[in-house]
């Protein structure tokens, strides 16, 4: 795991080094003076040898300092900060809809596998998981936006909004992350539910006489979802490459609209940091996944031989 | 068709090569004419191949198709609502959506074939080697492709595409090379369930080599893992393509891209002008949504 | 808990009259049991025996009405303790499946959630009939302690993954009895798993049987086990019952020319690959769903006439007790034979100097604590010419033997390894052409050592244009000589493994092996994935091959019949150490090592029941914790008393010329004790 933090901090690293512009030039404008903009790479040290930046830059990392930002002038980590929890909140609204909702549908399907209440969940998931966040999004906009008028169509609700007003406006946002997840997610809980559904220990289980709704309860979901919590885990990172166009274009100041401004005004610190946090937070994700697995699946428990 | 029994590895015999090897095992798999008889007998994937038929002709023939040219500006006819004369309306600068989103079919059906095969390709390739090869290949670059797999798609491609500027070559590679790391996951699991199998040693015992290995034993036997994980690619190729275009790292205006109207002219909804985003997004989740009844259709087919 | 007999009821505990089942694949309907009628009175035990096919199982799944989707009971009727399994509602059926009938199927470790504990999923049968939590798990325990396992609590909280084979099978029969039930459905219970562990379950259900008076359907292609654990046996083929009666009867004295021609192919004692082929079935088992006139087994049967192929024959009584489906049952035991007795050009077999040389071989694969010791120190010849038989449970090491001869997996530091003086590499991939064309493997499952995406004509002509370097018309030449030789026809050469039947698939691989003129051919259970009559047909042509390429084959089986009639010499192989080794005759005749005589003891055979059957108690220890001095003191009936057998590693003692036995007991003494120990009508333990 560390190594593959490290591999991220490495590409992070080196993308934000290969993207042309002098950062003293994108800082000062234009119409500065060479001299000037000299001066002012000197002073950000962008004429240090490749490592002894990469170095200080991991050094400055360990210590919380992210850098400065080069359009704001000011430490990129109160930014980071504050987007990252907006975007949580959105992401955790997304997630708590779309884990339940998968799972159910993907439930189902398995059930009813190969007939048509199957195919219409597995298509329906399958499509609305490749259906881009901004298509959704305006689609959902212009329906439940602007013709009915029922949601408002940014996601910010105002500074000292109220929660419930905050969660109002967060809803419209969160469909079009739930909709990507969905597919997904279903689709491993149905593949999970049919190999357990046929699996020699169901059959044992009916034939013990039980009734099939305890027969799925009690002994083939616990190993059908366990493929599943690790899908949801790594899907973590997608979701929050869909926060960046979800973001934009509910103008919602999460991480993900925080990168792509960053992105836009070549402001490489902000950019790198924020891209870093986010190769963090799934790799702590996964890890989670991870963890969670162990817990629940006890092949994979150490100890205790017969 | 190659004479299949022909003993591989002589002569002239297209399975030498790495590559001719792929194209001879997806060939086998497509060939069977009772796999394509069940494949049309599907409505999903007539229904399918149909929209993607419709799009693939508007690629082609667009310009001839278009009522109006897609760039010609009419200033003093901008922004108005759908009509007779403009089926889909006009946008702010005049121009007719219909016709935009006609020839805005070229671009985004030309790079996503192209990089999903290069990422099918080369993740193949990777995947076959990782599987297969294990020990310190296995481990190095399968941290790597965990390391990429952990930034979300979209922001590495705009990050190359900001270092590299934005072109259709470069989106071609970019994509491509995204999406190597998660098909090489889906051939490498698809390796491992091979692995186990007697028959590979069997061929070590023949002494083969372990790239005749991979691509003349193995590969044959994950192909139809490979051709699922193509269709499913393809159907996300659309979506990035469509993605960068709308944060602008796609393809650039004035160039008509279904992406990149929505961009321009997502602010007209609150103005009440929904044709000009609702086409164009019509008319990207119909492609994605006619690639994943293709994709379901050959899976079901497949698994039958 | 199921209904008590009422005195005088002579209700049959199952009857199953004029069962048809169908399954509706691509549309259309294909018969698997056609016309199948039998009962079983209460107590009795039954078995169903018949080949992959034969539509056995299809039986036990119509019982429950377990079938599968496309299945359907098309007609007949069923009764299992008077009621109708085919026409209950949900409620009776559930009822039915608690607390009348139980079933046992194959891998006793698929049929446990693995999710939860085994004392849960077992307490289970108990809440499902009405008990509290607490009564369902003092009751499972109880029922532990009746299936011998001798510490229920520790096992009761275990996960599935953590039993061994045999404990697991043993707590689902736990499962199985846990609800009392009339009818217990015994599906191939003991196939997978080991000659030692299966004799025990196989005793415990026996015992279990008594003291419950539960009846009992036994299915199984085994006939060996058949013949030990059941009263009567019913033969199904092709769906259909051909022959029903009392188990030794049938199997002693046959009367359809399908049982007749099924118990000639199994090697009997006595049976040498030199002086008596085995009988083979010819022809193959009609293909699924194709509708017969006459017959089912006529067109493979040498005494069938027109009158066979024309009308079905109904079922004639034999004698009180007996059926068979057959116009000339009485002529059924002199079936002609579709394979000649002898052939004199076998009877010549010389073996000549050593050819395979092992010395000090020792394996460790890494693991936890010190690693898992496959093998230990093996020093083993193998002569030019001469089958040796490699014989063993699980966790002997003789797959790991094979591997590391064949340069599949590389052995410590210190094994040697030598073909023909020389010493192997031991990675196959350092190994040059000439070396790999003399050493070559047929394995077990066919499926698996078949790349089924390459053709026949691939399969076969890959070594012969790598190893032997042939090409053009030696190539041509070469390949239809091997076809001839397997028996195969050139119609097969354009097909895929999947198109071919088991046999014709092992038939391929025997060919790639034997393509580029091996000198050592390596068989690992050959035909353990086969039936019975394809089994035979592999076997001939193994020896036949063996005569005519002049090879030497190292003969890995778990099945003591199949080893006794093929080897030369046997090696015994237990926790990866050597116990015994010598020619095939002195290993059988005795005396043998404790683990020999309790294996030999423990395989049922069809050439009559042993008296007195050497059980061994506990499992077989796990390699990575090996027990101290000599590995099998922990199970050996015949451990010293002294503790020499704990402390120290016994030595080879040599019986006779070239029987050599691992044993701390002096061989004389072994040789006493054994012989008093077996009945004098025996003479011999096998």
């Amino acid at each position: 795991m560390i190594l593959t933090l490290w591999i991220i901090s490495l590409i992070v690293f080196f993308a934000g080094q290969i993207l042309p512009g002098d950062p003293g030039r994108a800082i000062l404008g234009p119409f500065a003076a060479k001299s000037s903009v000299q001066a002012l790479d000197a002073q950000l040290g962008v004429n240090r040898p490749l490592l002894t930046r990469y170095v200080s830059w991991i050094g400055g990392l360990l210590h919380g300092n992210m850098g400065t930002s080069y359009s704001y002038r000011t430490a990129v980590e109160p930014f980071i900060r504050a987007a990252l929890i907006n975007s949580v909140k959105l992401a955790l609204l997304a997630f708590v809809i779309v884990v339940p909702l998968g799972i159910i549908g993907g439930v189902i399907a398995a059930l009813y596998a190969g007939r048509g209440v199957d195919r219409i969940i597995s298509i329906t998931g399958l499509s609305l998981a490749t259906v881009p966040e901004f298509v959704s999004g305006i689609v959902l906009i212009v329906v439940f936006g602007v013709t009915l008028k029922v949601l408002p169509v940014t996601a910010s609700a105002g500074a000292g909004a109220g929660d419930l007003n905050q969660f109002r406006h967060l809803i419209l946002p969160a469909i079009p992350l739930v909709f990507v997840l969905f597919g997904y997610i279903a689709r491993m809980a149905r593949a999970g539910t049919i190999e357990a559904l046929g699996s020699d220990y169901a059959r044992t289980a009916v034939l013990k006489g039980l009734p099939r709704a305890t027969v799925i309860r009690r002994h083939v979901l616990r190993n059908s979802l366990l493929p599943t919590i690790t899908v949801i885990a790594t899907q973590t990172g997608y979701l929050i490459g869909g926060l960046v166009v979800v973001e934009t274009l509910f103008n919602y100041q999460g991480i993900g609209n925080l990168i792509f401004k960053a992105a836009q005004a070549k402001d490489f610190p902000m950019l790198e940091a924020g891209v870093l946090t986010i190769g963090v937070v799934y790799v702590l994700a996964t890890l989670g996944a991870d963890l969670l697995l162990i817990a629940l699946n006890p092949r994979l428990r150490i100890g205790g031989g017969e | 068709m190659t004479d299949l029994t022909v003993d591989p590895g002589a002569p002239g015999d297209p399975r030498a090569t790495p590559v001719g090897a792929v194209a001879v095992a997806a060939a086998t798999v497509l060939a069977p004419p009772t796999r394509w008889r069940l494949l049309l007998r599907r409505p999903t994937f007539v229904v399918g191949a149909a929209i993607v038929l419709f799009w693939v002709v508007c690629a082609i023939f667009g310009h001839a198709i278009a009522p109006f040219s897609p760039l010609a500006q009419q200033l003093l006819n901008s922004n108005t609502a759908p009509s007779g004369s403009h089926w889909f309306g006009t946008d702010p600068l005049g121009r007719d959506v219909l016709s935009r989103v006609i020839v805005g079919a070229r671009d985004i059906l030309v790079i996503t074939p192209l990089a999903t095969v290069l990422g099918t390709i080369l993740g193949t390739a990777l995947g076959l080697a990782m599987g297969y090869l294990g020990g310190v290949v296995d481990l190095i670059a399968g941290r790597l492709v965990e390391a990429v797999l952990a930034l979300p798609a979209v922001i590495i491609a705009f990050l190359f595409i900001v270092a590299l500027g934005s072109s259709t070559v470069t989106l071609i590679i970019v994509i491509g090379f995204i999406f190597t790391p998660l098909i090489a996951r889906t051939v490498r699991a698809a390796v491992l369930a091979e692995r186990n199998l007697d028959y590979l040693s069997s061929a070590r015992l023949l002494g083969e080599n372990p790239v005749r290995i991979m691509f003349g034993e193995i590969l044959p036997n994950v192909m139809p893992a490979i051709l699922v994980e193509f269709t499913v690619r393809l159907g996300y190729a659309v979506f990035a393509v469509a993605t960068l275009s709308f944060l602008g790292f796609g393809v650039q205006p004035p160039t008509p891209d279904w992406g990149s109207d929505i961009a321009a002219n997502y602010s007209g909804l609150l103005a009440g002008y929904w044709w000009q985003t609702l086409f164009p997004a019509l008319a990207i989740a119909s492609l994605v949504t006619a690639v994943n009844l293709i994709t379901d259709s050959i899976e079901q087919v497949l698994n039958a | 808990m199921s209904e008590p007999p009422v005195p005088g009821d002579i209700t049959p505990a199952l009857e199953v009259s004029h069962l048809d089942v169908a399954y509706r694949v691509r549309g259309q309907d294909r018969l698997a049991l056609r016309d199948v009628s039998f009962a079983v009175s209460r107590g009795e035990s039954y078995g169903l025996v018949g080949e992959s096919g034969s539509g056995k199982s299809t039986v036990a799944l119509a019982l429950v009405r377990y079938l599968p989707r496309n299945g359907q009971v098309s007609g007949g009727t069923i009764s299992i303790n008077g009621q109708d399994p085919l026409s209950m509602g949900k409620q009776a059926l559930h009822a039915l499946r608690a607390k009348t009938v139980s079933m046992v199927y194959q891998e006793p470790g698929r049929a446990l959630n693995p999710s939860l504990r085994v004392g849960r999923q077992i307490a289970e049968v108990y809440q499902i009939a009405g008990a509290s939590a607490d009564e369902a798990r003092r009751s499972a325990q109880d029922m532990l302690r009746k299936v011998q396992i001798s510490d229920p609590d520790r096992v009761m909280r275990r996960y599935p993954h953590e039993l061994s084979g045999g404990m697991a099978q043993r707590a689902v029969i736990a499962m199985a009895l846990a609800s009392s039930p009339s009818l217990l459905i015994l599906d191939e219970p003991t196939t997978a798993l080991d000659a030692t562990v299966e004799a025990e379950v196989l005793d415990l259900v026996a015992a279990l049987r008594q003291e419950f008076g539960t009846t009992v359907l036994f299915i199984s292609h085994n006939l060996a086990v058949i013949a030990k654990m059941c009263d009567r046996v019913g033969v199904l083929y092709a769906g259909e019952l051909v022959e029903e009666g009392p188990a030794r009867q049938v199997f002693g004295d046959p009367r359809h020319p399908y049982t007749v021609g099924l118990l000639r192919c199994i090697p009997r004692r006595g049976q040498r690959k030199d002086r008596h082929r085995l009988d083979t079935i010819p022809g193959f088992l009609p293909a699924p769903g194709h509708t017969m006139t006459g017959c089912v087994f006529a067109p493979r049967c040498a005494l069938a006439q027109d009158r066979c192929r024309s009308s079905e024959p109904p079922f004639f009584d034999v004698s009180d007790l007996r059926i068979s489906r057959c116009f000339f049952h009485a002529s059924a035991p002199d079936l002609p034979r579709a394979t000649p007795a002898a052939d004199a050009a076998l009877a010549e077999h010389d073996t000549g100097e050593p050819l395979v040389e092992v010395a000090g071989l020792s394996k460790t694969f890494a693991g936890s604590g010190g690693g898992v010791r496959a093998l230990a120190d093996v020093n083993l010849t193998i002569r030019r010419g001469e089958t040796l038989g490699l014989v063993g449970e699980s966790g002997s090491g003789k797959t790991t033997l094979a591997r590391v001869l064949l340069g599949l997996t590389g052995p410590d530091q210190g094994s040697v390894v030598t073909l023909a003086g020389a010493p192997l590499s031991p990675d196959v991939r350092r190994r040059p052409q000439q070396t790999l064309r003399r050493l070559q493997i047929v394995f077990q499952n066919p499926d698996s050592a078949l790349n089924r995406r390459h053709t026949v004509h691939s399969l076969i002509s890959r070594p012969l244009t790598r190893l032997a370097g042939l090409s053009g018309a030696a190539l041509r030449d070469r390949l239809a000589e091997l076809i001839g030789s397997v028996r195969l026809e050139d119609r097969h050469l354009a097909l895929r493994p999947g198109q071919l039947s088991g046999g014709l698939k092992q038939r391929v691989a025997i060919a790639r092996a034997f393509g580029a003129g091996p000198d050592v051919v390596v068989c690992d259970e050959p035909t353990s994935a086969l039936d019975v009559s394809v089994q035979a047909a592999i076997l001939n042509l193994l020896a036949d091959l063996q005569k005519t390429e002049q090879v030497t084959y190292l003969f890995i089986s778990h099945d003591l019949g199949l080893v006794r009639y093929l080897s030369d010499r046997i090696v015994v192989l237990y926790l990866g150490r050597v116990m015994e080794v010598g020619p095939a005759e002195t290993v059988f005749a005795g005396p043998h090592h404790p683990y020999t005589e309790a294996l030999f003891s423990a395989v049922p055979s069809l050439d009559g029941q042993r008296p007195d059957r050497i059980r061994l108690a506990g499992e077989i220890p796990s390699a990575a914790d090996p027990p101290t001095g000599c590995v099998f003191h922990t199970r050996c009936p015949r451990k010293l008393p002294t503790g020499v057998c704990e402390s120290t590693e016994p030595p080879l003692l040599e019986d006779e010329p070239e029987h050599l036995i691992r044993c701390h007991i002096p061989l004389a003494e072994l040789r006493t004790l054994q012989r008093n120990e077996s009945a004098p009508s025996q003479g011999g333990s096998l």
